[in-house]
């Protein structure tokens, strides 16, 4: 029994160990044809430790987890509070659905240049298409929580008399917490994608910078050793705000 | 909900003088001076960029937005072609059996969250900067949702009916393909249609790295020149390019799933 449970303990990992194994035997050999493109992942994992050690990978990961927070903290309240207001108010969502239909395709990469042009390099280019990548979905997915909520409970604060701000906050918001944080779930996953790509495109600074560096540079065993850590990061993240969405919604009673 | 489908003319022609009025707006902030016109041009250059852009202007246009938009396009539907047919290939393989998908599965989810995008300086010095190299990451990176949906789709086939395929000895390609595929076409148009922004995004992000010659590139360098019309006709044109193809999408999902609807 427990041999078995070991078992299943260690199936996931030896896929990407094979994986792994064979790239280092590709990279090795590579290397000894005289290729500087690829690095064995064994010489990945010095890099990592070397850019752990002097403070690089803690800084420039910083910044980009700091910038993503901030964009999606930005993005998230203007999102939720337009989503609010389109899921309670038909009127407003029809009139508003020929400009939001409009607005959303925009993919947030083609605003790079136009933040770069109005904000110069720094946190608030990458804040503001952080911003912007972030509102659509959590405005979305609010607009459309706030439609499905009972119908009886708005009945309920229209016979209390509650003012609109009571009522938004009473009844509505409490009543989609769950669905607020898949949709938060959604945004976290956004604006870490949305964060590197910036710093990949243009802005000088955090994870995606530091690996376009490395390429450039010709260090192909930092590039890789930031690609893995991006993953790693990446994959942290998101398991922890499904960790995170799990407990909201038993905490609401809502069985998942 | 349920009368959302029947918006009345009324309803339509308030929502145009929302937009109207958003333009409008843009109209008085750019040519009041409210906002620099060095970020933000007035909506009259930027259409004036695009006619002259699109050679509609009537001779003395240089038509480079087109091109660029053909590139643009090219590369992001050859990339999603490509991302379609490997991801449903590679879904169906691994999702038909449930043993190669306790193996794989967990690698796969742990790559989904990596963003496309970090994928283009790896390619960029495996493979140099070629449009082979942006077609490539164009249709690595948009290939994860197809491949994930379709591993979804299969292995929520209905217990029963793996059972009545068994039943009827069914190889497994005939299960594969008369109840696999059907069974995970929804999930696949989904992932398809997510897919299909990706490509725009990676695309877009490609041609800025790599230098290829399209819309990516070209608001770069506007931007860059301080041609702030040229660069707002590039963004105006990728926000219609996201809005023709979600649509298309959205209309063929509709024609495709017609058979499900009671």
């Amino acid at each position: 029994m427990t041999e078995r449970g070991f078992f299943r303990w260690l199936r996931p990992w030896i896929f990407p160990a094979v994986l792994i194994a064979a790239f280092e035997w590709y990279a090795r050999r590579a290397s000894a044809l005289g290729s500087d493109a690829l690095a064995p992942p064994s010489a990945a994992a010095k890099a990592f430790a070397g850019a752990a050690l002097d403070g690089s990978l803690w800084q420039a990961t910083g910044f980009t987890l700091g910038t993503a927070a901030l964009g999606l903290l930005l993005g998230a309240v203007l999102g939720i509070a337009l989503g609010l207001v389109l899921g309670l108010s038909r009127r407003a969502a029809q009139l508003g659905s020929l400009s939001i239909e409009v607005l959303r395709p925009v993919p947030s990469v083609a605003l790079i240049p136009l933040a770069m042009l109005t904000f110069g390099f720094g946190v608030r280019m990458e804040l503001a298409i952080v911003a912007f990548a972030t509102f659509w979905p959590l405005l979305v997915l609010v607009q459309s929580a706030v439609q499905q909520i009972e119908p009886r409970l708005l009945e309920v604060s229209r016979v209390l008399g509650l003012s609109a701000r009571e009522r938004a906050f009473k009844i509505v918001l409490p009543a989609i917490v769950p669905r607020l944080f898949v949709a938060l779930r959604l945004g976290v996953a956004v604006a870490l994608v949305v964060a590197v790509t910036v710093e990949i495109a243009a802005n000088p600074n955090g994870m995606g910078y530091a690996m376009m560096i490395a390429q450039q540079s010709f260090d192909p065993a930092l590039m890789l050793a930031w690609l893995g850590w991006i993953g790693v990061v990446g994959f942290a993240v998101n398991a922890g705000m499904l960790l995170l969405q799990r407990v909201v919604a038993r905490r609401m009673g809502v069985q998942p | 909900m349920n009368d959302q489908s029947r918006v009345g003319p009324m309803n339509w022609l308030g929502s145009f003088a929302v937009l109207c009025a958003l333009v409008a707006l843009w109209w008085m902030a750019s040519n009041a001076g409210w906002v620099s016109r060095v970020f933000l041009p007035t909506p009259q250059a930027t259409f004036a960029s695009l006619l002259d852009g699109l050679n509609l202007s009537g001779g003395s246009g240089n038509g480079e937005l087109l091109a660029f938009t053909q590139a643009t396009v090219g590369r992001m539907v050859q990339g999603w072609l490509l991302a379609s047919l490997f991801g449903v290939l590679l879904g169906a393989a691994i999702g038909v059996s449930p043993a190669v998908r306790a193996w794989v599965q967990p690698t796969l989810e742990f790559i989904r969250p990596l963003p496309a995008s970090a994928l283009l300086p790896l390619a960029i010095s495996i493979f140099g900067l070629n449009p082979g190299m942006v077609l490539f990451v164009v249709a690595f990176g948009a290939m994860w949702p197809v491949l994930l949906a379709t591993v979804h789709g299969f292995a929520a086939v209905e217990p029963r009916l793996s059972e009545v395929a068994r039943c009827l000895q069914m190889s497994r390609a005939a299960f594969v393909w008369k109840m696999g595929l059907p069974n995970a076409m929804p999930d696949i148009l989904a992932g398809m249609r997510l897919a299909l922004t990706i490509a725009l995004i990676v695309a877009v992000v490609g041609e800025m790295i790599a230098s290829q010659s399209g819309l990516g590139q070209a608001i770069l360098l506007a931007a860059r020149a301080f041609r702030a019309s040229d660069l707002f006709a590039g963004i105006v044109l990728l926000g219609l390019i996201g809005f023709v193809s979600n649509a298309l999408l959205a209309l063929a999902e509709k024609r495709l799933l017609r058979w499900q609807q009671p």
